[in-house]
């Protein structure tokens, strides 16, 4: 039976192999279908599995009664998620040919969930871009305009799932990878609490920020699958003992009121016109569903930005110091141009930082941007914030408005320096383009986030599927 | 640090502090855009941090430890070990040869 | 002109813990097969995560606490980065400005067998800080195929290693010598390490630095307690690769040497770090490591900070064994015993239980001549096979050897030569050469005198008898 993937959520999937109305082969057949069809023209994937393998694992799934929660559901890991036996390469090219010997613990998680791993996916190497054009291999296309970026870093994973050769896509968030190209994809994508999924086996980019979150259609898919990988690690020290909520029995549990925090120090001259209209029509649409709107002030969203840019770099500089040539890789001649560049402006910033105390007063800053969103959730439930200060931009188009710029980061970055939790979901179509809002929460609020993303996402008509399905 | 700008052997320590063999062209582009740290830097100086704590882990975690006992489950046998490996020799590693030891 | 040393020490201890530092990965790995103690962790592959373990670090605070360290209440690790085929990460984990312990000292041994006959003033050792840090795997030098390579082993990469830091405060090569001595003692008696500088469990690394000394009087002691108040030189040299007690004496001789001719040329040595040459006694320049010293030091992100309760540290405290020193002092004065004899019984915590253990029978005991000088001595002296007898066979041959006979020697002789008769394998093995032939029919006599001789008297005798000078 053919399945259209591209319309499919990981709840009807489910449900569709339990009533036995298809099968684990048919889904998996239907993703090899898009991947044959998309994989060459939009650079999604880096490594299939092979499909004998994926079709012996389907049947084992089929064999059974489906009871696993994510049986037989496919998804596509970005490529910097370890996977024993199976290329990895964080998009670069120093890992062309580097093959771990172990699972990160969310891998280990989802196959034991059941799940089906299609694929590894397209990715900014190392984790250095927003947009996707930072991969050492073809920059990935975004699936409702070709000519346009899809968002990075985790910009294979949202374009899997919106071209349907899978049903998720696992990214990290560091400053924006996995909400902003869920936001140019017109898909759901979570960027946790820091801490609360495990990064072992993830290959590091900035250790106090990498944080590891899904990319799907649907809230309640998304939901599911923090379910399965949220959870305190003996491998990973930075993961908190906090209880694993059953997010997808809270996802209709909103609560009565729901005060909506709209920060004054992101709503700057300089977001382009169509998004500002979009970003006041979601407002609107909550205030329908009844929830208050209220301004707030995060004091230092603008030092947080000098923050993010001494510490970020720091790490980065510090984690890529293993790839030697010595063990595995190629030799550091393979690093790209950006990695190169956030490595040395790293080694420059610890080099002059730590004895001059810099990297000391930026862990100040990143306490006093962590009180603000503190500060800011005593008066209100929730934070709502554009994803983007603009749309999907064309491949190869530098950067050149400097606010926009800044504002980009703005929207993304202090949510990483706080360690909170933030929800991007679809907020509907300019000009043919994805426009995505986000909802940050309190740390560990993501079961509020999830609700009130679920109500949200209700009250929009049925997005249209990528544009080359139109 | 009250330099405004990067010299050409700044970059050269700090490429080589970095083990990162740059072309002439990147050292220059570098040497610009490295400068742009400072005005960060600058920035935080302005910020008052008086009686603020760092915050070194933003989960708030602390004395986090792991008995000691042996996990036999995540142990690699050498041919694991040495998998990845661009060049072995007898269950070695090999590199280019490291005097002065 | 007259110089006079300033000597630093940095000792690293490898902790005999089960598992390594950061992994599950077990800590011993001497003599193994090279690479084939590791895992992810260690082996710093992508992705991998460090978790400390909890028993090197109680281990560590033990250590700071009996050298009378202030344990720090908070601590934390961080990353030391340089580049190296042997460190995994491209950084070490390790401890930069809140290290476990900080403060403390150590009296050098008043010990008289290995003291300077001429100074009776115990010197205080300040420790400036104890912490903890993750080895790094082992390089070595090879040929492959006509080409020089290096090789590269991981087994030895995230075994728990303790630093103990020194100000520099030694003066002569005997305290040094004193020092190591003493704090390869407290280690193993503290049980967290075998603390083998052959098998590289104790590493140390000298700083030697040569100070002009302000007057040419021979009278001017320049052991004196406290160096704080004098300027220190502005150069120290570092001495690695030293792998024994004898070596490291040979090593920091060599460098004083060495130091002395350039200064008296008029020329400063200069700061720099030297490799021990086994083969020919002297240190030679080595290529620096990590280029420019600029380790980048920042906080570890992946392990949380630690922090300390009073309570933790006392419960700590309370289990730390009575030290040497303590030891020694009680059984000068509880046993009446010399501080020769107190230290040498003191030198190893089984020797010293060995001790109180037949002591303790002794008491009990009714026996004549069961005294704690006589004890001392036996085992001191290894009168007997002390480590492979019973504190309560000690206690007994002591006994035996201290009875005065109340028989004649004519009765005596007439139990001997029943014995020798009713035993001829065993007179033909003494014959032969065999000493245990001796003890057994020495045994067998006493038993038939029911105690009645003194196993001197009766050895005498049957040596005597058996050789033929009695008829």
């Amino acid at each position: 039976m053919t399945i259209d993937i591209k319309s499919l959520t990981i709840i009807q999937a489910l449900e569709g192999m339990r009533n036995k109305k298809f099968t684990a082969v048919d889904l998996v057949q239907g993703c090899l279908a898009n991947i044959n069809k998309y994989n060459d023209d939009y650079h999604v994937l880096l490594t299939v599995v092979d499909e004998a393998v994926l079709l012996t694992k389907a049947k084992e799934i089929d064999k059974t009664d489906y009871s696993l929660p994510l049986s037989g559901i496919p998804i596509v890991l970005k490529d910097l998620f370890s996977t024993d036996g199976l290329r990895t390469t964080a998009g670069s090219k120093v890992l062309e040919n580097y093959t771990p010997v172990y699972d990160a613990t969310v891998v280990t998680k989802l196959k034991a969930a059941g799940a089906i791993i299609i694929g590894k996916a397209n990715q900014d190497a190392w984790g250095h871009g927003s947009s996707g054009e930072n991969t050492d291999y073809k920059p990935t296309k975004n699936p409702f305009d070709p000519s346009r970026v899809p968002g990075g870093s985790s910009s294979g994973s949202a374009v899997a799932v919106s071209l349907g050769m899978a049903l998720a896509g696992t990214g990290t968030d560091t400053g924006s990878s996995v909400r902003l190209p869920a936001a140019f994809c017109n898909l759901v994508g979570l960027k946790p609490t820091y801490g609360r999924v495990s990064r072992y086996g993830i290959i590091a980019m900035a250790s106090s920020f990498d944080t590891i979150g899904h990319i799907t259609k649907t809230v309640s898919d998304n939901a599911l699958m923090l379910e399965i990988t949220a959870g305190k690690d003996p491998y990973d020290a930075t993961t908190s003992h906090c209880p694993v909520a059953k997010y997808t029995q809270l996802l209709s549990s909103t609560p009565k009121s729901i005060t909506v925090g709209i920060p004054k120090e992101y709503m700057i001259e300089g977001i382009d016109k169509k998004i500002q209209k979009s970003f006041e029509e979601t407002l609107s649409t909550l205030t329908k569903l009844g929830f208050q709107m209220k301004e707030v002030s995060l004091p230092h969203t603008n030092d947080a930005m000098a923050c993010y840019y001494i510490l970020v770099p720091s790490e980065v500089s510090s984690n890529l110091a293993r790839y030697d040539g010595v063990r595995y890789g190629n030799s550091r001649q393979s690093f790209g141009s950006e990695a190169k560049r956030r490595i040395m402006t790293g080694t420059y910033a610890l080099s002059a930082g730590y004895y001059d105390a810099f990297y000391q007063t930026a862990t100040k800053v990143r306490s006093l941007v962590k009180q603000d969103f503190e500060n800011a959730f005593r008066n209100v439930d929730v934070i709502v914030a554009p994803s983007s200060p603009s749309l999907p931009f064309k491949i190869g188009e530098k950067a050149d408005d400097p606010v926009k710029m800044y504002l980009s980061d703005v929207f993304m970055c202090p949510v990483n320096i706080a360690g909170v939790p933030s929800l991007n979901v679809p907020a509907g179509f300019v000009v043919g383009l994805p426009v995505g809002i986000q909802f940050i929460g309190p740390q560990w609020s993501e079961e509020k986030l999830f609700a009130i993303g679920a109500v949200y996402e209700h009250t929009n008509k049925i997005r249209p599927v990528s544009q080359s399905d139109q | 640090m009250k330099q405004s700008s990067l010299t050409s052997n700044d970059i050269d320590h700090i490429s080589t502090l970095a083990h990162l063999f740059l072309t002439d062209d990147e050292k220059s582009l570098f040497a610009i855009q490295l400068s742009a740290i400072l005005d960060f830097i600058s920035k935080l100086q302005k910020v008052s941090t008086t009686n603020i704590e760092p915050t070194s882990q933003i989960t708030g975690l602390q004395n986090v430890f792991r008995e000691d006992e042996i996990d036999t489950s995540r142990m690699l046998s050498q041919k694991q070990a040495l998998a990845n490996a661009p060049a072995t020799y007898k269950g070695y590693f090999q590199v280019k040869a490291i005097f002065g030891e | 002109m007259n110089y006079e040393p300033i000597i630093g020490l940095e000792v690293h201890v490898e902790l005999a813990t089960k598992s390594k530092m950061f992994c599950g990965c077990p800590a011993d790995h001497f003599g193994r097969q090279p690479n084939t103690v590791t895992c992810p962790v260690c082996l710093g592959l992508p992705g991998a995560l460090p978790v400390p373990n909890k028993k090197a670090i109680e281990w560590a605070i033990l250590l700071g606490l009996a050298l009378r360290c202030t344990v720090q209440e908070k601590s934390k690790f961080d990353r030391k980065n340089y580049f190296y085929p042997d460190l995994p990460k491209g950084y070490q984990i390790s401890q930069y400005d809140q290290p476990l312990a900080t403060g403390g000292w150590l009296e050098l041994s008043n010990n008289p067998i290995i003291q300077s006959s001429n100074n009776p003033i115990k010197k205080k050792i300040r420790i400036r800080r104890v912490h903890l840090e993750e080895d790094t795997g082992k390089l070595q030098h090879a040929v492959v195929n006509g080409t020089d390579v290096s090789l590269v082993d991981f087994n030895r990469s995230g075994v728990p290693l303790v630093e103990i830091v020194t100000e520099p405060d030694f003066s002569t090569v005997e305290e040094v010598d004193q020092y190591v001595k003493k704090i390869q003692q407290i280690i193993r008696y503290l049980g967290i390490s075998g603390a083998d500088m052959e098998k590289g469990s104790m590493r140390i690394e000298p700083s030697v630095s040569l100070r002009e000394l302000k007057t040419q009087s021979s009278k001017f002691k320049t052991l004196t307690q406290n160096n704080k108040t004098k300027k220190l030189p502005q150069y120290r040299v570092e001495i690695k690769n030293i792998n024994s007690f004898k070596f490291a004496r040979r090593a920091i001789e060599y460098e004083i040497e060495r130091q002395t001719e350039m200064l008296q040329k008029g020329v400063q040595p200069l700061q720099q770090t030297r490799g021990f040459v086994e083969s020919k006694g002297i240190t030679v320049a080595q290529r620096e490591k990590e280029e420019a010293n600029d380790y980048r030091y920042f906080p570890e992100p992946d392990i949380p900070p630690m922090k300390w309760e009073q309570s933790t540290i006392h419960n700590l405290q309370l289990t730390i064994p009575e030290l040497p020193d303590t030891k020694t002092e009680r059984f000068m004065r509880d046993y009446q015993l010399s501080e020769y004899d107190a230290t040498i019984l003191v030198e190893t915590r089984e020797r010293a239980q060995y001790f109180e253990d037949a002591m303790k029978q002794a008491t009990s005991d009714k026996r004549q001549g069961l005294t704690a000088k006589t004890i001392a001595n036996w085992i001191i002296n290894k009168k007997v096979d002390v480590d492979n007898i019973s504190s309560a066979q000690l206690i007994d041959q002591i006994a035996q050897s201290m009875q005065t006979s109340s028989m004649s020697e004519g009765e005596l002789e007439k139990i001997i030569k029943v014995v020798l008769a009713q035993n001829p394998k065993a007179v033909e093995d003494y014959r032969k050469g065999k000493e245990q032939a001796l003890m057994f029919l020495i045994g067998h006599v006493m038993r038939e005198t029911k105690g009645k001789c003194s196993a001197e008297d009766a050895k005498k005798l049957i040596i005597d008898i058996m050789n033929g000078k009695n008829s």
